[in-house]
């Protein structure tokens, strides 16, 4: 089975800029740098075709590893590889195969449903006659009411702007799918259909998904295999079946809430510090 | 570079003006508004040419200063809003929350910036087209002498060179997203003072007529005023080859540095922050 993604040694430092406390003014204080790590040394190959899931909490890497993949952020140290492309040498390639959903459906909110889909689909290359069909489709797949394709972004509710960021990304063909937490904050019905929807995907169109999040029934449900992310350093990686077995007592076969709080020695609840951008001006 | 690729480059460029077209038209009461406010100072300032002769109580050519000023207006109205337009690439992006979206989209900066430039461009003609409309409701200008042709290569010779000047300015929010965007201001401003959009520049200090003989600003007008047969007369055809020298260095130059600055923004973590 060829690779889909490698990652190798792939590092990500930010800047922070602290004020010492020194008894001085403030405008005379001085001004201390300190770098941190948010991405430590994180190596990982994915194969074509698999569904993996970064686990970690808040600010604990998982999102700047993902913006990495997409050409958003530059590493530091190590390489990033899409079916054998440089994520850095060769960005244009890669961002021809992959398409991202983030936790914040990003669209022009004044704009139709279907403007912003038709206005994605030719960004990628898409004729405008095969948009309308494809997105109906795939809308329809999801849950999201035809009826709805001409209201304005900033009229729907937050899971139906979600469903509509997942027929954004999957409209274009991705080879790779990055979604960086797709499901949070929706109800329990709007997040079934994506769960639905993502086993669909890999299962008609051979798509690879690299999946974060920080609910680990959907990791444990979804992914092929799972690597466990805590403080930007990789803690673990298997299939959830091996990861429980490395946890397993006497008693019972533990949870993936268990296997996570053994494996990182913190609570999934516990939100690190979020960091994901230098503070310097 | 094959045909393919160039229908391929032009195809995008569109689909980049349409969406800035959509988006106008959904926006279109805080456009008329806006227009509205642009069309009010330009009046102000016609206003102030008729109030010349009571307040200073010496006989001045009003007609003639009138129609002075209302070129500078409206030269001032198109290049203000290209360079605008051009210069919030970014800012509005940020503030819509699809930069990234845009930023991940196999689509090439150059034909990035180069659509977001020919919408500027469409727009910035349209508003200049209803501002001057709007002008001659209240003030007869006498463009008796005027060469609409020379006017239209003048103005389209410029382009060029703010659509540079305004690249350079577009990365600022990349650089600093909490007051970056309000760098665009402060560079217009700068630009309004020393090109002469209300004065000639030799009434300028000599330090500033040194700055003011560098903006692509200072040779617009002073060639729209030739064109339009008001003001001082300068040679048309130097004013165009400079606005076109301006041109060839500035755009690959703010090419370059709106390259240099995504990557100090993707090396940072910049390009998402909200400012």
């Amino acid at each position: 089975m060829s690779e889909a993604v490698v990652l190798e040694d792939v590092t990500k430092v930010f800047v922070r800029t602290q004020q010492s406390k020194d008894g001085r003014g403030r405008l005379l204080r001085r001004r201390r740098k300190q770098r941190r790590r948010v991405v430590d040394h994180v190596s990982l190959a994915i194969d074509r075709g698999e569904i993996v899931g970064i686990l970690g909490p808040n600010g604990s890497g998982k999102s700047t590893l993902v913006r990495m993949i997409a050409t958003l952020l530059l590493p530091d140290e190590g390489t990033l590889r899409v079916f054998d492309r440089d994520v850095v040498k060769e960005a244009a390639a890669v961002k021809r195969m992959i398409n991202r959903v983030a936790a914040d459906a990003s669209f022009f909110r004044n704009l139709s449903v279907m403007q912003n889909l038709a206005y994605s689909a030719r960004l990628y290359g898409m004729r405008a006659g095969q948009v309308r069909e494809r997105v109906e489709r795939i809308l329809d797949e999801l849950g999201f009411p035809g009826r709805r394709l001409s209201d304005q972004v900033r009229r729907l509710s937050r899971g139906m702007q979600q469903k509509v960021a997942i027929a954004r990304a999957f409209l274009t063909s991705p080879v790779l799918l990055l979604l960086d937490e797709p499901t949070t904050g929706l109800d329990p019905r709007s997040k079934r259909d994506v769960h639905q929807f993502i086993v669909r995907i890999r299962e008609a169109h051979d798509a690879t998904v690299l999946l974060t999040t920080h609910d680990m029934e959907e990791a444990d449900k979804l992914c092929d295999r799972i690597m466990i992310i805590h403080r930007g350093s990789s803690v673990a990686v298997g299939t959830p079946a091996e990861l429980k077995a490395r946890c397993r007592t006497e008693d019972a076969l533990p949870t993936m809430e268990d296997v996570f709080l053994t494996l990182a020695g913190h609570s999934l609840d516990a939100d690190d510090e979020e960091e994901d951008t230098d503070d310097s001006e | 570079m094959t045909v393919s690729s160039i229908v391929e480059s032009l195809r995008l460029v569109f689909t980049l003006v349409g969406r800035q077209f959509a988006l106008y038209k959904s926006y279109w009461r805080w456009e008329a508004v806006w227009t509205l406010y642009t069309l009010a100072n330009a009046l102000a300032v016609g206003f102030l040419g008729r109030g010349i002769e009571p307040v200073t109580g010496a006989a001045v050519d009003q007609q003639k200063f009138i129609t002075y000023l209302m070129i500078g207006s409206l030269v001032w109205g198109y290049i203000a809003g290209l360079f605008w337009e051009v210069a919030s690439t970014v800012s509005w992006e940020r503030w819509e929350g699809t930069i990234e979206y845009t930023f991940m989209a196999p689509v090439p900066r150059v034909i990035h910036l180069v659509g977001i430039c020919v919408w500027a461009m469409i727009y910035g003609v349209a508003r200049t087209a209803i501002l001057l409309v709007g002008i001659s409701l209240f003030f007869h200008l006498d463009l008796g002498q005027a060469s609409l042709w020379a006017a239209v290569g003048v103005l389209a010779a410029s382009t060029f060179a703010f659509v540079g000047v305004a690249m350079m300015v577009a990365v600022m929010p990349l650089f600093s997203p909490e007051k970056g965007s309000q760098m665009i201001g402060i560079v217009e401003a700068v630009l309004l003072m020393l090109s002469g959009v209300y004065y000639p520049i030799s009434v300028l200090p000599g330090w500033m007529q040194v700055l003011a003989k560098v903006s692509p600003a200072t040779y617009t007008l002073q060639g729209m005023r030739t064109a339009l047969g008001v003001g001082e007369m300068a040679d048309l055809a130097v004013m165009i080859v400079v606005l076109l020298l301006q041109g060839a260095i500035l755009v690959p130059l703010g090419a370059l540095v709106f390259r240099i600055a995504e990557t100090h923004a993707k090396r940072t973590g910049k390009l998402a922050r909200a400012g």
